[in-house]
């Protein structure tokens, strides 16, 4: 490590659910700030500084939603910024504090948002807004038909098929089970699975996340701020981005095939070679990757490097990716698929990969975990964040 | 917890927007009504891009010449839409991206011509590499759906 060492040292998330009525959004991003600061052993006063994430205003219909939630933040006379990085923007504002505390211009940066998806009514009519006005929106383009698309490509190329899907949801569910704050933790077979809905072929209601409300935030500190306190030092990150265009992913001249993350793969690598991980397999514990999809975790388990492509329907079929399997757990707290608060998706990722190498996971403990990653994807399959969090600053054996 | 006053406060959004389209984008539009697939050549790397695009993004030069693709080519990817979603179309129709011989990218449009009122028959006659014809509407209305994939 060169720089500043920087940790996560405080978490902070609120049960997720379908709708909350008791609060308004601003008072939901501030109980995930109190529960992250409380968990730190700060106060907004310790705070140097706020990285607030939201992704598009219309899912809360706020326009510039981070103006309403300056207060809740304890923002008030603070440096303060708003990420906006679509379905990757909770991670890519932890990133943000990363680089502020890395820099040296901060020591305590406080990340924290919230979410309440189902408030529009309608969210895929908001994400259906983020295609080209004239090339692609006349088309009823929306991310689940834009990720069904990407799972038939995927079964194209490696044969996979709607069980093979099935199963990633299955392992979610139980793994959800065991965390209290999940939305969707009622367990459910293959066959229950395959028996729901058609959303978009192959994607059925049972492959889909929910619509989730909630908050989450986490405290980073620089090591001397920290001061001895137990953390989540963050070892590794990158970031990479894929073309806007779905159409230029095939084809003998696409650099990456929409059925793949490849352009996740190199934000995995870029994390990997920061933090000196050389084979994920065998030295990352847990993983939380963002797969808001079934047929997403598959490749998204690829790009991170924990199999080879193409394999990880078979690997899961054979038990891996689960608590006791001697592999990788992957979304031990259940995933995006069983919890999805689009705004910070990405935080609630790396809060749990830091109470995972923290030790502090609860039910969902992955025993023995050194060693953790999240990831986070945003846009059409576009935008690409990663991280590596570790309970030491030794070299990752 | 008591409630002691009103729970919920609604509002719509109604914004209307008029985008400008630009020349190439333009120019690739009204191509669909002479039944022309206008694609744009980058004069560093080739490639053929379509729709037609003013810079490539690779090479991030201006683009240079109109190339006619043809109205063939195949299947690169496919969904069947099921789920009746606010202000889209009734479900079921087929959303597909088609390689067009002569283009590096593929094309975005709807797939007809398969009954689908047989789910798993349709996810059978629809798979990627189906050959396809691009057909174009008889009364273009100067919009990008002037055209769509049938089986060829």
């Amino acid at each position: 490590m060169t720089g500043v060492a920087v940790g996560i040292v405080g978490v902070g998330q609120t049960p997720f659910v379908s709708r909350r009525t008791d609060v308004t959004y601003p008072e939901l991003v501030r109980e995930a700030a109190v529960l992250a600061m409380a968990d730190a052993g700060v106060t907004m006063v310790d705070v140097d500084a706020v990285v607030f994430p939201l992704a598009p205003d219309a899912l809360i219909g706020v326009g510039n939603g981070e103006r309403w939630c300056v207060e809740a933040l304890g923002a008030v006379g603070k440096p303060f910024m708003r990420v906006n990085n679509g379905g990757a923007t909770g991670l890519t504002a932890v990133q943000t504090a990363y680089l502020h505390v890395a820099s040296g211009l901060f020591d305590v940066v406080l990340v924290a948002g919230a979410d309440r998806v189902s408030e529009s009514g309608s969210a895929q009519s908001v994400l259906n807004k983020m295609w080209d006005v004239a090339y692609e929106r006349p088309y009823p383009l929306n991310t689940i038909n834009m990720l069904a698309l990407s799972a038939v490509r995927y079964m194209h190329l490696y044969g996979v098929d709607e069980r093979d899907f099935a199963r990633v949801t299955v392992k979610n569910r139980r793994h959800a089970a065991r965390n209290p704050l999940a939305h969707l933790r009622t367990p459910i077979t293959e066959d229950e699975v395959l028996a729901t809905r058609v959303l978009s072929w192959p994607i059925k209601l049972g492959d889909a996340c929910p619509s989730s409300t909630g908050g989450a935030a986490v405290v980073l500190m620089s090591e001397r701020a920290a001061a001895g306190r137990p953390a989540a030092w963050i070892r590794g990150l990158g970031q990479n981005c894929e073309t806007f265009w779905m159409g230029d992913r095939v084809g003998p001249t696409a650099i990456g095939d929409h059925g793949d993350a490849d352009a996740l793969a190199v934000a995995f690598d870029r994390a990997y070679a920061m933090a000196g991980v050389t084979d994920p397999a065998a030295q990352v514990q847990a993983a939380e990757v963002y797969a808001p999809f079934s047929s997403v975790e598959l490749h998204v388990i690829e790009a991170a490097g924990l199999c080879a492509k193409g394999t990880a329907a078979g690997h899961l079929a054979d038990g891996a990716f689960t608590f006791d399997s001697g592999t990788t757990v992957v979304n031990p707290s259940g995933g995006v698929l069983c919890t999805n608060p689009i705004a910070v998706t990405g935080t609630v990722r790396a809060a749990e990969a830091a109470l995972q190498v923290l030790g502090r996971a609860g039910e969902h403990q992955v025993p023995g975990t050194d060693v953790a990653i999240a990831s986070a994807i945003g846009g059409d399959h576009q935008f690409y964040s990663t991280l590596v969090v570790a309970n030491h600053l030794e070299a990752i054996a | 917890m008591n409630r002691t006053g009103p729970a919920f406060h609604d509002q719509t959004w109604d914004l209307s927007y008029r985008h400008a389209l630009g020349e190439t984008v333009g120019r690739f539009l009204g191509g669909l009504a002479d039944g022309r697939l206008l694609g744009r050549r980058c004069p560093g790397c080739s490639r053929v891009l379509l729709p037609a695009r003013a810079f490539c993004d690779r090479c991030h030069l201006d683009t240079t010449d109109w190339v006619d693709v043809e109205p063939r080519g195949e299947l690169a990817m496919f969904t069947i839409v099921n789920e009746p979603f606010r202000n889209m179309p009734t479900p079921p129709y087929v959303i597909a991206y088609a390689l067009l011989d002569g283009a590096d990218t593929a094309l975005l449009g709807y797939l007809r011509g398969v009954d689908l009122t047989d789910l798993a028959a349709a996810t059978t006659a629809i798979r990627v590499g189906l050959p396809v014809r691009v057909v174009f509407a008889d009364e273009p209305t100067g919009r990008v759906t002037d055209y769509w994939f049938e089986p060829a």
